[in-house]
């Protein structure tokens, strides 16, 4: 697919002249007041655990080893990772530290035999109960979370429609503008910062898994039924991304980037190349054999339809 | 050991029961065929439970040898010792041969076949030719999936899941997926059939004074076990004919080819690709637990032998048992957060949930240990391995639950390490447990402890080392299922350790094969009873009788054995036992 890549830089390119601050990210990520309402639902979330002062503090936390998250909803998703791994750490490390004095200190040190106890009724309660608060605390930062995370606006600033292929990408924007790649050539997503922008995804065959390490976010690509999710990158960045569901020969080649820029930088992106690619239809990559691109019907989200999400 | 019961010497309170013999003909074991012919036809539920240890063990070496294969490929980015296709088979084959022809087959189909007849003072399996069906069936089965290697195109290359539409004729041609098909469901019609052998053994076939509420943890998990096996094989084999169909009939059930819309309606041969998830994982979400009761079980024997005591929480025990399999057939969804298509929450809560029951099975097994007087032989030393490794296998289990986290780590590394930790701890540690601990029981002879506990530490280190770093690969990004990488992502180091571990993991292997081979040549004589056992099988003879007893003693609590032998240290309530100091006065509480 190395035209379609060529037309795709050629595209950009020319944007990046225009525009240098793409390369470089920017001073300040946008505090819109939607930002703000969504930290006080997150304020919300973090009571509904113990850990919920520990929680809100999650900034000066460490990560343990996570992302932490380039996306507004990847930010949520890592802060009850956190959260997750602080209950894990405790409840654990108890039950380690309960385990590991049991050996030391029970060691047989005589040939008498031990008090044969056998049952313990109020501890085996308190071990049923507060396992079980435990639980309801976890599900319910669960739910906050999940919720932020599958939420979808009902305006986004622009739409994307993701088809997965054996063992490539095809990204189509509603002005037309497809980015076609497949393993030797990974494609990439140009996406405006800040602003939420709307995914359907699906394949073309089998599955295929549309994963950004950063995004802390993966999703099934499926033949039969659309699926849709928000992204809303926060800094403007280049970002790996890596098909995870096993798709056969080449799956683990089966790349993308996405590149995230300012909306001004991304509508230029979008007009230079929409207007290169129809004047040169041939520059736009070419699926493999056998994909016949409307095997999958109407798409939803053009035009508004977003409702179309079974078999079509 | 000085306690060890000669069976001549349980005279007295010994109540007659029927071995399925006539009386005076006990010993007469070797009327019929003798030889390789004896084993071929056997029905002896001690013969083919030992035979399907043996293939489970041999299965698990062959299995165990493409796990390093692949950590060889993986200890270098790019590395050219496999092919795509090569590693893709080989994870196939790995996942395969170890879920469904080892972990499983080795716990019902191995000790449980072997152990449960004993821990309920029956003469055999309720249903002898079933059983040895079973067996046949499983072998033929493991064998079948093999093959696959040896077809054209070679083995199936699609996962332990099979996903639809990868597994459609179109994307995976070749004989070798069909062979894999066939070759569970001959391995599931097998369980199926030790599910119901192990069902009806266990509600007809328990001697007199063996309520249910005296059977040992063992036999409790196993009875569960059986209940969810029945639940959830038959739903793959359905599956499982279904794809064979769609494969060889143009069916269409798993492939959405063909859909279009006629007056907005979706016609003709329109299948759905999340029917086949649904359906596995309906399967595979009990079948993890089918994995792991059984060695719940082991380890619940394992510890209050090795501590003195009795089992902790005994009746929560099974409860919290019972629970968990009731849990796991509603949570089957979690494998499928990432498809979009699934009620997040519903599945997310009962997902979490099932920590509760497997809580209290920890604090139980940590209360049994409690004020014990702990002997850290080779049994002992792999429960509390498997300990560690399911309590970090559950914490990191737990998270996968939550579907955002999920979403940031489901197929990567870090559910690859997830797995792994749980699987390796239940069938591994706990499974391995086992054998240590029953083997003086087959066959009247020690396994070699120095050699045991090599096995065990190198293991235990081999496991921290091979799958820790993964959690972070995991973290970092790096998906499940490639042969490849990125060499500039600083994935390789982590690997490489990872690969360093698993080779340690191997090596604590190659101990045990030493340890067969020395029980074998230096027979270390092991008596009936060696480690002060306290249900039932240790009141027989090692290895025990054709039909196992040819008397009991009287069986008042869940450890008769033990009351047997130590008659002043019958179980007591808590609260009492300060004062009544392991004398009984009169009371037996366990079991009423
Ligand atoms: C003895 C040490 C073991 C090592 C070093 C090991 C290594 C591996 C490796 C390298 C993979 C492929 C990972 C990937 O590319 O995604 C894998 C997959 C797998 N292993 Fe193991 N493994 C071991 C033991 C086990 C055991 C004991 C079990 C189960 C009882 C098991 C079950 C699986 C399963 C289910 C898969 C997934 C296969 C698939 O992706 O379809 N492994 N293992
Ligand atoms: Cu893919």
């Amino acid at each position: 697919m190395g035209t379609a890549n060529s037309s795709f830089l050629a595209g950009f390119d020319s944007v990046g002249a225009v525009d240098p601050s793409l390369t470089s990210a920017p001073p300040d990520t946008p505090e819109s007041p939607g930002r703000r309402h969504k930290s006080a639902r997150r304020r919300l979330a973090a009571a509904g655990v113990v850990l919920g002062a520990i929680l809100l503090g999650g900034c000066q936390l460490p990560t343990f080893g996570a992302y932490k998250g380039s996306t507004s909803q990847a930010r949520s998703t890592f802060h009850l990772w956190q959260g997750f791994f602080i209950a894990g750490l405790i409840v654990g490390g108890l039950v380690f530290l309960l385990i590991v004095w049991a050996v030391f200190r029970y060691r047989k040190r005589s040939d008498d035999v031990p008090v044969q106890t056998q049952y313990h009724t109020v501890l085996e309660i308190i071990y049923t109960v507060v396992p079980v608060l435990i639980v309801i605390g976890l599900f319910i930062a669960t739910v906050v979370v999940e919720n932020k995370v599958t939420a979808v606006e009902p305006n986004p600033y622009t739409e994307l429609h993701v088809y997965a292929f054996q063992w490539g990408w095809e990204f189509q924007y509603d002005n037309g503008v497809k980015v076609i790649g497949q393993t030797t050539a990974a494609p990439t997503m140009v996406l405006p910062t800040g602003k939420t922008v709307r995914v359907y995804l699906r394949s073309y065959d089998v599955l295929h898994g549309f994963y950004v390490p950063e995004f802390n976010f993966s999703r099934y690509a499926s033949p039969g039924y659309w699926t849709s999710f928000d992204l809303h990158v926060l800094h403007n960045g280049v970002y790996r991304g890596q098909c995870t569901q096993l798709c056969g020969l080449y799956h683990s080649l089966m790349f993308f980037n996405v590149r995230s820029v300012s909306p001004a930088a991304f509508q230029t992106w979008l007009h230079t190349t929409g207007a290169f690619q129809r004047q040169h239809p041939n520059s736009i990559g070419q699926l493999p054999a056998g994909i016949h691109a409307n095997i999958n019907g109407t798409a939803p989200g053009y035009s508004g339809s977003s409702g179309n999400t079974g078999n079509s | 050991m000085t306690d060890v019961i000669e069976p001549t010497q349980t005279g007295l309170q010994v109540p007659e029961v029927p071995t399925g013999e006539p009386h005076g003909h006990a010993g007469h074991e070797d009327h019929g065929p003798s030889g390789i012919l004896k084993w071929l036809t056997s029905t002896d539920h001690k013969v083919i439970g030992l035979s399907y240890m043996i293939t489970a063990i041999a299965v698990f070496y062959i299995s165990g040898i493409m796990a390093l294969v692949m950590r060889l490929q993986l200890a270098s980015p790019h590395s050219s010792l496999l092919s795509f296709s090569q590693y893709n088979a080989l994870f196939t084959m790995h996942g395969s041969l170890m879920l469904y022809l080892f972990a499983g087959p080795f716990a019902f189909g191995g000790l449980a076949n072997y152990i449960v007849p004993l821990q309920i003072g029956a003469p055999d399996m309720a249903f002898p030719r079933l059983n040895a069906l079973s067996y046949w069936l499983y072998l033929t089965g493991s064998i079948t999936m093999m093959l696959g290697f040896f077809v054209a195109g070679g083995a199936a290359q699609f996962g332990w899941v099979a996903y639809a539409p990868l597994s459609s004729a179109t994307s995976s041609p070749g004989a070798g997926p069909d062979t894999w098909i066939m070759a569970l469901v001959l391995t599931g019609f097998s369980a199926i059939f030790t599910g119901v052998n192990l069902c009806g053994t266990i509600f007809y076939l328990r001697a007199p004074g063996m309520t249910m509420f005296r059977m040992p943890i063992f036999t409790w998990n196993m009875l569960v076990t059986g209940i969810l096996i029945l639940i959830a094989f038959p739903v793959l084999t359905a599956a499982l004919v279904m794809l064979f169909c769609d494969r060889h009939f143009d069916t269409h059930i798993y492939t959405a080819v063909g859909c279009h819309l006629v007056n907005g309606l979706p016609m003709r041969s329109c299948g759905s690709p999340l029917l086949w998830q649904n359906l596995f994982w309906f399967f595979g979400h009990p079948e993890v637990y089918i994995l792991a009761l059984p060695f719940f079980g082991i380890v619940t024997e394992i510890f209050p032998v090795f501590s003195r005591k009795p089992v902790f929480g005994y009746k929560g025990m099974v409860f919290a048992t019972m629970s968990i399999a009731a849990l796991s057939t509603g949570v089957w969804a979690h494998h499928m957060f990432t498809t979009g298509a699934v009620l997040l929450p519903f599945f997310s809560l009962l997902s979490l949930l099932i920590a509760v029951p497997t809580g209290i099975e920890f604090f139980n097994w940590i209360g049994t240990m409690w004020h014990g007087q702990l002997r850290f032989t080779t049994p002992m030393l792999f429960s509390v391995g498997f300990l560690f490794a399911f309590l970090m296998g559950g914490v990191t289990g737990i998270m996968l639950a939550s579907p955002p986290i999920d979403f940031a780590t489901h197929d990567t590394y870090f559910v690859v390490a997830h797995f792994h930790q749980v699987l390796i701890g239940t069938a591994v540690f706990a499974g391995f447990a086992g054998l240590y601990y029953w083997y003086p029981k087959m066959f009247g002879r020690m396994l070699h402890e120095g050699l045991g506990k090599w096995h065990f530490w190198l293991l235990f280190i081999g496991f921290w080392v091979t799958f820790m770093p993964q959690y972070v690969l995991g973290l970092l990004g790096m998906p499940r299922r490639v042969a490849s990488y990125p060499s500039n992502l600083g994935w390789q180091s982590y690997n490489i350790v990872s690969t360093v571990g698993a080779f340690i993991i191997g090596v604590s292997f190659a101990f045990l094969l030493v340890n067969f081979v020395v029980s074998w040549r230096k027979p270390i004589p092991a008596g009936d009873n060696p480690w002060d056992g306290q249900t039932l099988e240790w009141f027989t003879t090692s290895p025990p009788p054709h039909h196992n007893y040819t008397h009991l003693p009287p069986i008042r609590s869940e450890r008769p054995t033990w009351d047997y032998n130590h008659p002043d240290a019958l179980n007591v309530p808590h609260g009492k036992a300060a004062h009544t100091n392991g004398k009984t006065n009169g009371k037996v509480r366990a079991g009423v």
